[in-house]
């Protein structure tokens, strides 16, 4: 029964929205001018186009997260039976923890976590 | 039907008994999802104009201002006004724009939000959806707000923007991890994830106390992190205004940009609520054992009130957060999050293992 009203507030960001921003196309003055729709740079005309590659660092990052996001996803079920199985899970957790830490340490070593 | 501010369950299933005795099931269906939307198109906009008012006068009062004052007794229509304002202003195109994507990214950022507070307990039966698994929907829900901010930057072909884009998603990822690790040391507590439970689990005692050391290290994780993943400053390096004029919506205006703006606020009351729901006990009041005579008089204040109570305290500190502190460099906010946070939160979450373990916990 909750499915619908996961689906009732996917629209209702889209309603909201869309409902403003066809209003406003409305109420809104419009006037073409070449300058006005250049993008931002300080005032002078634009060099290039903004689509260039960027740092390594952020893609390194992203990596790292990607890593630690998965384990995020498989610890959160050990999370909600911990109380219940009690020493079992608590040995699992270290054992796992010992190998993620391990990945975090090698990263750190290697400079992933320094920014260039 | 009785009406009883301390327990919406009566209320809501007698609306819906109302409505499915009155006409077909379909049409009954229908209605009240209606009325759900209304509802909380309704709230939504309000909290999220009265987050901008608050915020200039939370500033106003650290900078020892007035703050917005002319519209409306003391400016509270002032947020209205700028609405409006914004509503009738040009929609500006960029030339070399991606105009799909362009369009596509106030639409993610405000659905992320909306689908995030769908789940959040306001009072005690007064929720659009109690998940089983409610804290893994939330921290589902509250990562794609980032998609929209990535899209906006890239697609405007602005430099600022790009850069704002990269910086701002390289950050809410990172934060996003201590977020997710702090919110498992009450999972761990209170052996669930449906935020109902978790919020029944709190009936004798908030888990920022009952849960005692480890508890209060995870508040605090939770909360830096979560003012850096809703990119608030000192953290807001997204658009940082002195070095990328306005980050990612550099090159949005009019109402688009009004919409990054107010999902700005409503990811800060959504990340102020889950904290007040998974800390601070919620929609339940305030109790000492032992102590009769003030939990009764804690009873009387309804719950809807103490929710509310407890997040807006959380969004006052941050606020004060913001108007305190200095803004980070990248370097510097990558490092505390990896090198600190990180290894601090998995070090919290074995002790809380260990702690659970040996039952050192109020149960």
């Amino acid at each position: 029964m909750n499915s619908e009203y996961l689906i009732l507030f996917f629209l209702l960001g889209v309603i909201l929205v869309g409902g403003a921003i066809v209003f406003s196309m409305f109420v809104a003055p419009s006037s073409k001018n070449s300058a006005k729709s250049e993008p931002y740079e300080c005032g002078i005309p634009v060099k290039s186009d903004a689509w260039i590659q960027f740092n390594v660092g952020y893609y390194l990052f992203a990596i790292i997260y990607l890593i630690f996001d998965v384990e995020t996803v498989f610890i959160f079920p050990w999370g909600v039976v911990m109380r219940d199985m009690g020493l079992t899970a608590f040995i699992e957790i270290l054992v796992f923890f010992f190998i993620l830490v391990l990945g975090l340490l090698y990263a750190w070593k290697k400079g992933a976590l320094r920014w260039v | 039907m009785d009406f009883n501010i301390y327990d919406f369950t009566s209320f809501t299933t007698w609306v819906h008994n109302a409505l499915t005795s009155s006409m077909s099931p379909g049409w009954a269906m229908f209605v009240e999802l209606a009325i759900v939307g209304v509802v909380f198109i309704a709230f939504y906009a309000v909290i999220g104009l009265y987050l901008v008012y608050a915020e200039r006068k939370v500033c106003a009062l650290i900078q020892n201002r007035k703050g917005p004052n002319r519209v409306g007794p003391f400016g509270l229509l002032q947020t209205i006004a700028d609405l409006f304002k914004l509503l009738m202003k040009e929609l500006i195109y960029i030339k070399n724009a991606d105009k799909f994507l362009f369009n596509l990214a106030p639409f993610i950022v405000i659905i992320a939000s909306f689908m995030a507070i769908a789940a959040l307990p306001f009072a005690k039966g007064l929720h659009a959806i109690d998940l089983n698994i409610g804290i893994f929907y939330l921290f589902a829900v509250s990562s794609l707000g980032v998609i929209g901010i990535l899209l906006a930057g890239w697609s405007s072909n602005s430099k600022y923007s790009l850069i704002g884009a990269i910086r701002s998603g390289a950050q809410v990822v990172s934060y996003e991890l201590s977020v997710g690790l702090a919110l498992l040391s009450i999972v761990i507590f209170s052996g669930s994830m449906q935020l109902s439970t978790i919020v029944e689990s709190q009936a004798n005692g908030w888990w920022i106390i009952k849960g005692h050391i480890p508890a209060i290290i995870s508040f605090l994780i939770f909360l830096v992190a979560s003012t850096a993943e809703t990119n608030r400053g000192p953290f807001d390096l997204a658009e940082a205004e002195s070095e990328l004029t306005a980050g990612f919506h550099t090159e949005y205006s009019g109402i688009k940009f009004a919409f990054f703006f107010l999902a700005e606020y409503m990811n800060m009351f959504i990340v102020a609520a889950i904290a007040a729901t998974v800390f601070l006990g919620g929609w339940m009041p305030f109790h000492i054992p032992g102590l009769d005579g003030m939990n009764h008089v804690m009873d009387y204040i309804p719950p809807f009130v103490w929710f509310m109570g407890k997040t807006a305290f959380i969004i006052f500190i941050m606020m004060w957060f913001k108007w305190t502190f200095p803004r980070l460099r990248i370097d510097q906010l990558l490092k505390l999050e990896w090198k600190y946070l990180l290894p601090l939160n998995l070090m919290n979450i074995v002790l809380i293992a260990f702690i659970v373990l040996m039952g050192w916990y109020i149960k």
